[in-house]
């Protein structure tokens, strides 16, 4: 149970918080040939589309209804109509995911009506399935807004037919987004070695896995959950939901489908990778497979060989709620000190992290804090780069963006593999960073020079 | 080569506790059942960290290859001592007698590339066993180069890790000892009211750095480091041990035979000491101060004891709570099996049982002193029998030597490394701060309870599924 405290200044300093509506668009990638448009000023999706670009490491689908000063006076219910018929007219997508901004949201935009009266007067677009989301950038973060996004997708795509249950071997999977493209792969081959179908909600690790196509360009997303498959979705004999910004939306799915919600905070680190194995046992009614006993051993044998490391090794930690809440449960679990705790945005969730203080603030505080507390490492995106060198304490890369590292989405955090990993990888860095006893040099010695460092010869 | 009358008066060394008991010095190892090092690997071992020698070993890779850069010590200055050397010999070289000639220019090579202070050559088996005059070899390198070149004779068919340390203090006794004079106490260092006596140390090797937590007291206190075996030590201060009107050995019985000879040769007398543990600390300064009779000195000695002893119990405090109470297995090597016992005390712990298998008579003593008359020794440190201790004592951690790390990881109990690689210094006043913090870290880890627990599904495997439980 944690206090949590929003850290009062005026001035937001080396932000850490992402905006809603770039949490709505990364929700929408995950999705098969789908394309996020933003409704706003044409800003708002080139800062996203480099943001993503330069994470991800692919070229990424984003269109913009280009808010002008003009539509912003008058309203922009024409940029929105016509940014759609041109997407379906020049990309012909499947789905169309439109995410209000803070520019229009201000303005009062309904994109619901506008969406019902583009239905009305295209009717041969009808195939295209468009979601609409309110994400104003002054409410939340990333994680809430592709939260919202993900409920709307289901609201708007998910059928209503009644075949509830129908499908014995699949089940629905929900991943909030702390996972990333390596994750949500791993976590299909977990639900799979137990002999079920898992349709993920978005797929992000079937279209931003970064894979080679045979195209040379397209327009849309390379990949992602197929519509036909979320349609599909109230068949599904089970909800798998992770990360509890996902819980209103993986209810929204049950009123839909009627089945039951397996709620997982997280699946990083040893016991919440047992919760997941188990219940995929128990929906299957599986053993579980010997593989994932031999993952579950290879796991014991890295917590108890880098023990050494990571006891009482103070942690600074820089990231959103449900991220936030997961690297807390993990890294308690294997000795670490949490010294401190920085979550951009307030989420009730924040206070059922293990730990006893959450401020809600940015990398100035992560920073100030860290040192206060005398942080050995630091846990956050790439722009607290900066704030590790100041510090003088190393940065394991998690969390959005990572622009300075190659390979952070891919990189597996979830599940027995993803832990030992990181138990690898934080052992490694706090060893890099061994903080010797200061060298001493008797007064009494002679025949050297004070200053005799290296090597003669050298 | 060494004669085999030579390597018997080693393993009868007088100064050692074994032969009091009638006993034919150490035992020899025992072939399907040793652990532990050659005595190559011993002369390695207690020479290396003097940092500013050019370090070369003759003998084919295998030597060389896989033990290079492996010590823990610290050096302030030269890293030369780092860096590996070996002639690295090829069957023609063996087969054709080349070897000689190639240790020559391997030698040249050296002093040329890394211009150090002295060359050691270290023989190995294959150099001893075709017949290479090391001795001769060094002689005509000396005279050749002008540079001290060292012979140190301790191929790994010798013996044991033991006798190769000795093997090796042996030939500083032999070349190096004595063969400079200590350079005067520069007028600006010395400070009104307290006279500067030379002592040096044998068998400390300044692991982790630990070393640098202790040399600062014997500066405050005047006492001048000349010389050291081999922590953070030069081939320059090496020569002068001779000269220290006191010296210590620290934790290590295998070069006993060192300061018994200085003793013999220069009139030196020295002490057996250790530096873990505020207790042990402040007896090592004490008995310097007592060898040494300088009564002014003696006060002083006292007044730092009293000073570093306060500050290091109130630092230790809030460790000590966390660690009072709980139960070491100790399974260390000869001195350290009573040295580190007076440190675990000092933190309020209890030792149920240590490791004897290298301890000497004396030794045993020391333990019995130190925990009473039924202390419980442990001469079998197979891991088997470690394991059926340390549950039938109820231990809380095990400590003990590198190589029984993951045996500990493995059965799932808390460890503390105790052996030469380790990365943390434990020593003087201050190391017990980190040797504090390094037992709670693994005996509080979390890790221990989930990873005794067997998997959530373990009850319903299906038949014939391997599952390893593992009862808590």
């Amino acid at each position: 149970m944690a206090e949590v405290v929003k850290r009062v200044k005026p001035l937001a300093v080396n932000p850490l918080k992402v905006s809603q509506p770039l949490g709505a668009a990364l929700a929408f990638l995950g999705l098969r040939n789908a394309i996020p448009l933003m409704h706003g000023a044409q800003g708002c999706t080139a800062f996203a589309k480099v943001f993503f670009v330069r994470h991800f490491r692919e070229p990424i689908p984003l269109q913009t209804t280009a808010m002008d000063q003009i539509s912003t006076i008058m309203g922009g219910d024409d940029n929105v109509l016509e940014a759609l018929k041109t997407l379906c007219e020049k990309a012909n997508p499947e789905i169309i995911g439109l995410a209000t901004t803070g520019l229009t949201e201000t303005q009062g935009a309904d994109i619901r009506r506008l969406v019902r009266s583009f239905r009305a007067t295209h009717e041969r677009f009808a195939e295209v399935a468009i979601v609409p989301v309110h994400t104003p950038d002054y409410i939340g973060s990333m994680e809430s807004g592709f939260a919202l996004a993900v409920e709307a997708v289901i609201e708007t795509l998910v059928s209503q037919t009644e075949k509830k249950r129908r499908r014995r071997k699949q089940v629905n999977v929900l991943l909030s987004s702390m996972h990333t493209p390596g994750d949500v792969e791993a976590i299909k081959e977990w639900i799979e070695a137990f002999g079920l179908r898992p349709i993920v909600l978005p797929d992000l690790g079937d279209s931003l896995d970064g894979h080679m196509i045979a195209a040379e360009t397209t327009p849309l997303t390379l990949g992602g959950t197929p519509r036909h498959e979320i349609a599909a979705m109230n068949e599904s004999l089970a909800i798998l939901v992770v990360g509890r910004s996902l819980l209103r939306a993986a209810r929204v799915l049950h009123e839909k489908s009627g089945a039951p919600i397996y709620h997982f905070d997280h699946l990083m680190g040893l016991d919440a990778s047992d919760a997941f194995t188990r219940a995929l046992s128990e929906i299957s009614g599986q053993p579980v497979p010997q593989r994932i006993d031999r993952e579950r051993a290879q796991l014991l044998d890295a917590m108890v060989d880098t023990h050494f490391m990571t006891g009482l090794l103070p942690v600074a930690l820089g990231l959103e709620s449900d991220y936030l809440l997961a690297f807390v449960d993990f890294l308690k679990g294997v000795g670490c000190e949490i010294v401190t705790a920085i979550s951009p945005a307030y989420t009730d969730a924040l206070r059922q992290a293990a730990c006893s203080l959450v401020e809600i603030g940015d990398l100035e505080d992560l920073e100030q804090r860290a040192r206060e507390s005398e942080a050995r490492l630091l846990i956050a995106n790439s722009h607290a780069a900066q704030c590790a060198e100041r510090l003088g304490i190393p940065l394991l890369r998690a969390g959005f963006p990572q622009f300075d590292w190659v390979g952070g989405y891919a990189r597996q955090w979830v599940g027995y593999r993803g832990a030992r990993q990181a138990l690898f990888d934080i052992a490694n860095l706090v060893r890099q960073q061994h903080h010797e006893i200061p060298p001493y040099r008797s007064l009494y010695r002679t025949g050297e020079p004070a200053a005799a460092i290296g090597m003669a010869g050298h | 080569m060494k004669t085999a009358a030579q390597l018997n008066a080693l393993l009868q060394e007088p100064a050692c506790e074994h032969h009091h008991k009638g006993k034919t010095g150490c035992a020899r190892p025992k072939p399907g059942a040793t652990a532990g090092g050659c005595s190559f690997d011993g002369a390695q071992i207690a020479l290396l960290p003097i940092a500013d020698v050019a370090h070369i070993v003759h003998g084919p890779i295998g030597c060389a290859g896989s033990s290079w850069d492996n010590r823990g010590s610290r050096s302030t200055g030269p890293s030369l001592w780092r860096i590996g050397m070996t002639t690295d010999l090829s069957e023609q070289d063996i087969i054709m007698g080349r070897s000689e000639k190639r240790l020559i220019h391997a030698i040249k090579q050296a002093i040329e590339t890394y211009r150090p202070a002295a060359v050691f050559v270290y023989s190995t088996c294959v150099t001893a066993l075709i017949g290479d005059d090391l001795e001769a070899i060094c002689k005509t390198a000396s005279r050749l180069f002008s540079l001290p070149v060292i012979p140190i004779d301790a191929a790994g068919f010798y013996g044991t890790k033991n006798l190769g340390n000795r093997l090796a203090g042996e030939a500083m006794v032999d070349y190096v000892i004595g063969t400079r004079e200590p350079d005067p106490v520069p007028a600006f260092i010395q400070r009104p009211g307290i006279r500067v006596h030379d002592i040096s140390l044998i068998g400390e090797f300044n692991i982790a750095g630990e070393f640098f937590h202790v040399l600062p007291l014997f500066d405050e206190l005047g006492l001048r480091v000349i010389g050291m075996l081999s922590g953070d030590a030069r081939f320059r201060e090496v020569q002068t041990m001779h000269r220290a009107e006191a010296s210590m050995v620290v934790c290590a019985k295998a070069l006993l035979n060192v300061a018994r000879k200085i003793k013999e040769r220069w009139g030196v007398p020295f002490f057996e000491g250790s530096f873990y543990g505020i207790k042990d600390t402040s007896d090592a300064l004490r008995k310097f101060a007592m060898l040494l009779g300088d009564d002014d000195l003696m006060q002083r000695t006292e007044t730092l004891i009293a000073r570093e002893e306060a500050k290091a119990q109130a630092l230790i405090e809030p460790w000590r709570r966390r660690l009072a109470g709980k139960r070491a297995l100790l399974f260390t090597g000869g001195v350290k099996s009573w040295s580190i016992i007076s440190a675990l005390q000092d933190l309020g712990m209890t030792v149920v049982a240590t490791g004897t298998k290298k301890s000497t008579e004396e030794d045993k003593a020391r333990i019995r002193e130190l925990m009473g008359p039924d202390a419980r020794m442990i001469d079998d440190g197979s891991p088997k029998a470690l394991l059926a201790a340390y549950h039938q004592l109820h231990a809380d951690i095990l400590i003990a030597g590198g190589r029984n790390l993951y045996t500990a990881m493995k059965a799932r109990i808390p460890f503390l490394d105790i052996n030469q690689e380790r990365e943390f210094g434990y020593a003087g006043y201050m190391g017990m701060l980190e040797l504090a913090r390094q037992l709670t870290l693994s005996i509080e880890s979390p890790v221990w309870e989930k990873v005794r627990r067997p998997p959530p599904w373990a009850a319903q495997q299906r038949i014939g599924s391997p599952v390893t439980v593992v009862g808590a």
